[in-house]
């Protein structure tokens, strides 16, 4: 709890700091607030945990885990920002503030043990996000995004909150423990209204990771925002929205998997098919980046859709890798959209010849995301087909075959217009923060790939 | 020195250190260094050996314990041939990567891609094999598509996904069979032990046939293979039919048919007409072919064929066949696209009717290339008549006409080898040709090995042979005959 407390108050001081244009100090305090975050969860681990605050929020492996990734990925992204926003933004104070109220309400979403928590929580993480997307007020595709993003957040909203009404009203409380408690109890007299209101919270919760046929919203958004605004919505916005979600069904929904999980099943295929065969045919970087991060939405749903004891450390593993290559692949665009003003792959055209480790390290992150053994990207995908095989669900892994062969298309383009496309052009300037994150989450992708076995077991 | 892991490590570590190496002279013969020095140590292996049907030198360290992975390796009869293969010709396919000036960065990707195999023809457990199989993927795909010729983009990422996918089914069959074991591990053993029903064993046969089909390739998943053979830098040709496409033998041999039986009893003999079907096809259409490049690589489609048929036909002559013709293949595969790469250097196309006569200008390459064509035919006396004659022994013991059939491929493939040798080193010269320089230096090293170990294995076969006997014979014993 010390944890959130933290964060708040962190949030909070890194505004007042702007007020008083102590820019050069807010990198460095942000980043300082959020390790004492992490060591504070550190400090959690292992505790048996107990439901806090009339039960609002637990602290179990799973919650600790979750934040303990959204901590650390917001720092990379923060790290990113320093280059960045300095350049976008005349106020950017603002922007570090909304990250980390986002980054609260994430961590509140990974460890909710009350349905009115994990509305709060998504609230919190999305309101910050709404203004973040159109944090560039002169820019139009800015405004575009954050206005798409609102309203269908919003409107979504709408159906998750109806949703935990209709809960409400089946089963008499918010808490998840006397939920978990009146679907075990009364498997045979079940209250229709507490179907409904599954079916309204799958909606909500599919908007909000991006899964199909609730997807409309991501293309749009990820390619209007600012470029890391995009990437904290891809990697912890994802990762704590998949977190909230398996932590709901897993808890609550495993006894009615008989009647959500062919509704899921079938919203997986269409998220992967739908995510795939479009980037296949994007001509920007970023609008790829866009599809496959809803392909991989659909990865993550096999989690949920064969549910069981492993597949909190199956989303952790895919979530980790998943955002790690992300993080890695939008920070290259940023670097050569500013070298070149093109978000093409055409922009990519000839950098190994001039950058070759960060072309390396681009490599790492396409193959991780298309799944190639030794990186982690890889391991997560062979966990998540291992999970849903052990479910019997052989047709769906044979549809997610043909799917990775398909990414492998749009990933390795990038792999090809940086290589196999030799042309003249200048280096592309990669600040010290830069090479940092790049050589960190490449490292991580390699090491997790290779020996994996230091991150398996967790929760 | 007999710690196999060792072994596996030297190459990785080898590509660690090239690839920071600039220079093109330097790369090269510390790239050569390493190399010999993975053939040096794998002479421990080859002089300890047992040759009997156990698993020896084993290693097994837990890899991802939570999920019942290890990291198992280990070698007997049938993984030593191909072991001694793959280390045995590294070194040779980095000398004839000589004349080029390649920087590190492409040695680093050979050795790399040798750990992949290495770990491929090894690996007892599920897992570390299919880890070892993309492991080779991916710098032989890099290798093809940074240094090959005009087309390479567009033919390499066909390549790359018409592996790849076959290697997921793959996966999800070892995902499949991992589920069925009670002890929760991927171990080869366990897998063995299974003994599924009939109707999964159909599938799992598909799963797994496809995934070699497409890597040895077998007709009709070889339509990826003459382009990307022609495409890839000769070094690439090499190692992809040298050594990368017994990864698909390998695996039937090893993966497909002991753990499918009964899928294989259900499809194995389509798979031997599909073999059977490919020696035919692509000998007819190697006949056809201008570019010699093209052409060999149909020759090696109908070898394939034929090493394909011989271990469908499930028993010992034919496996032994399989067994020996694989480092036969590899060696005069070796041998036939380094002078084809010599050809195309000095005289700048691919095309056989702009060549002729050149037997006049440089008579030593004329033998040296007509012994290699000698033993690709399979000649007496070279080393491919003796793997010809056990897989055709093989599969005459399956069926006559399927012998017949694959018998077509001495007599064809004498037609269409000896044609070429005729079209290129016989005849007029021309202005072209009339200038031609005999080989010298690492080409005439090349060479003479690949051609001393052609007579080598021709005139005594036996050690090669005594091998794999056991190890073969036991297989055949613990499957049973395959009807």
């Amino acid at each position: 709890m010390s944890a959130i407390i933290t964060l708040s108050l962190l949030a909070i001081l890194v505004l007042y700091l702007g007020l008083f244009k102590a820019r050069n100090a807010l990198l460095p305090v942000s980043l300082l607030g959020l390790v004492t975050t992490l060591v504070m969860y550190a400090v959690q681990w292992g505790i048996d945990a107990n439901p806090l605050y009339s039960g609002m929020v637990l602290f179990d492996h799973f919650a600790v885990a979750f934040s303990v990734l959204c901590v650390l990925l917001t720092a990379l992204v923060l790290l990113l920002s320093k280059d960045y926003f300095d350049k976008a933004s005349p106020h950017v104070a603002e922007y570090y503030a909304l990250i980390l109220f986002s980054l609260t309400g994430a961590v509140l979403v990974v460890s909710f043990h009350n349905l009115a928590m994990l509305f709060i929580g998504i609230e919190i993480m999305s309101v910050a996000l709404y203004i973040l997307a159109g944090i560039r007020k002169k820019d139009f595709a800015s405004n575009e995004a954050a206005l798409k993003y609102f309203l269908m957040g919003a409107f979504s909203t709408g159906f998750l909150l109806f949703g935990i009404a209709l809960l409400y009203g089946a089963s008499g409380s918010f808490d998840l423990a006397a939920i978990k408690q009146y679907v075990v109890s009364n498997p045979h007299a079940i209250s229709p209204l507490f179907y409904a209101g599954i079916l309204l919270l799958i909606v909500g919760l599919a908007f909000k990771v991006g899964a199909a046929p609730f997807h409309f919203w991501t293309p749009d958004v990820y390619d209007g925002a600012p470029i890391l605004v995009t990437v904290f919505m891809a990697t912890v916005v994802k990762t704590a929205a998949f977190a909230g979600f398996l932590r709901l069904f897993y808890f609550c929904f495993v006894p009615l998997q008989d009647f959500w999980m062919p509704v899921l099943l079938v919203m997986t295929i269409i998220t992967l098919f739908i995510g795939n065969i479009t980037a296949i045919v994007q001509q920007s970087v970023k609008r790829m980046l866009a599809y496959s991060s809803i392909s991989h939405a659909g990865y993550l749903l096999f989690a949920i859709v064969a549910i069981g004891p492993a597949s909190g450390e199956s989303v952790l593993f895919y979530a980790g890798a998943y955002s790690l290559s992300t993080i890695i692949a939008f920070g290259a665009l940023i670097l050569v959209k500013r070298a070149t003003g093109s978000e093409h792959f055409e922009a990519f055209n000839g950098l190994a010849k001039r950058n070759p480790y960060l072309s390396l390290a681009i490599v790492i992150a396409m193959l991780s995301l298309a799944g190639i053994p030794l990186t982690a990207g890889f391991i997560g995908k062979f966990m998540m087909f291992s999970g849903v095989l052990a479910d019997y669900q052989i047709l769906l892994v044979v549809l997610a075959v043909i799917n990775a062969a398909m990414g492998i298309f749009y990933y390795f383009r990038v792999i090809v217009a940086m290589y196999f496309r030799p042309i003249d052009r200048d280096q592309v300037v990669v600040s010290s923060q830069y090479k940092a994150v790049f050589l960190l989450a490449a490292l991580i992708t390699l090491l997790l790939g290779v020996y994996p076995a230091w991150l398996t077991g967790l929760i | 020195m007999d710690n196999l892991f060792i072994l596996l490590l030297i190459p990785v570590l080898g590509a660690l250190v090239l690839a920071f190496v600039q220079q093109a002279k330097a790369a090269r013969q510390l790239a050569l260094l390493v190399s010999l020095v993975s053939l040096g140590l794998t002479i421990p292996f080859l002089v300890q050996f047992v040759p009997d049907a156990s698993m020896q030198f084993e290693q097994r360290f837990a890899w991802i314990p939570s999920l019942g992975i290890h990291f198992h390796i280990g070698i007997d009869g049938i993984s030593l041939p191909l072991v001694l293969l793959t280390n045995g010709l590294i070194p040779l396919i980095i000398l004839s990567a000589f004349n080029y000036d390649y920087k590190g960065g492409f040695y680093a990707l050979v050795l790399f891609m040798q750990a992949g195999l290495l770990l491929v023809f090894t690996a007892l457990d599920a897992f570390a094999f299919y880890v070892g199989w993309e492991v080779a993927l991916i710098p032989i795909y890099f290798i093809c598509a940074l240094w090959g010729g005009e087309n390479r983009i567009r033919v390499n990422i066909k390549f790359f996904i018409y592996t790849f996918f076959g290697s997921l089914l793959m996966l999800v069959a070892i995902i499949y069979l991992h589920m069925q074991v009670p002890t929760e591990d991927y171990e080869l053993t366990s897998f063995y032990q299974l003994g599924l029903d009939a109707s999964t064993q159909r599938w799992i046969f598909w799963a797994f046939f496809i995934a070699f089909a497409i890597k040895m390739p077998i007709f009709p998943f070889h339509t990826w293979q003459p382009d990307t053979y022609t495409e890839a830098p000769t070094a690439g040709t090499m190692l992809l039919a040298a050594i990368m496409l017994k990864m698909g033998v390998y695996g039937v041999i090893r993966w497909l048919i002991p753990i499918a039986p009964l899928g294989t009893a259900a499809y194995g003999q389509l798979a031997l007409v599909l073999c059977v079907i490919g020696v035919v096809y692509a000998s007819v259409i190697a006949f056809k072919q201008g570019d010699i490049k093209r052409l060999i690589a149909y020759s090696s489609i109908a070898h394939v064929g034929l090493i394909g048929a011989g271990i469908f036909a499930w028993n010992v002559q034919g496996l032994q066949g399989a067994i020996i013709q694989m480092i036969n293949h590899g060696i005069s595969v070796v041998g036939l696209f380094f002078v084809a790469d010599i050809l195309i250097r000095r005289l700048d196309t691919r095309d056989m009717a702009a060549m002729g006569g050149i037997a006049k200008p440089a008579p030593v390459l004329a033998i040296l290339f007509l012994t290699i064509v000698m033993g690709a035919i399979g000649l007496p006396i070279t080393n491919g008549f003796i793997g010809e004659f056990l897989l055709l022994m093989g599969i005459y013991q399956y069926g006559i006409w399927y012998a017949a059939l694959g018998g077509l491929t001495i007599i064809l493939g004498a037609v269409y080898l000896l044609r070429m040798y005729q079209k290129v080193m016989l005849g007029e010269v021309n202005t072209q040709t009339a200038v031609f320089t005999d080989i010298r230096g690492t080409e005439w090293v090349v060479l003479a090995v690949v051609v001393v170990l052609i007579i080598g294995i021709g005139v005594y076969p036996k050690p090669l042979l005594d091998l794999s006997e056991a190890a073969v014979t036991d297989l055949i014993n613990k499957v049973g005959l395959i009807r």
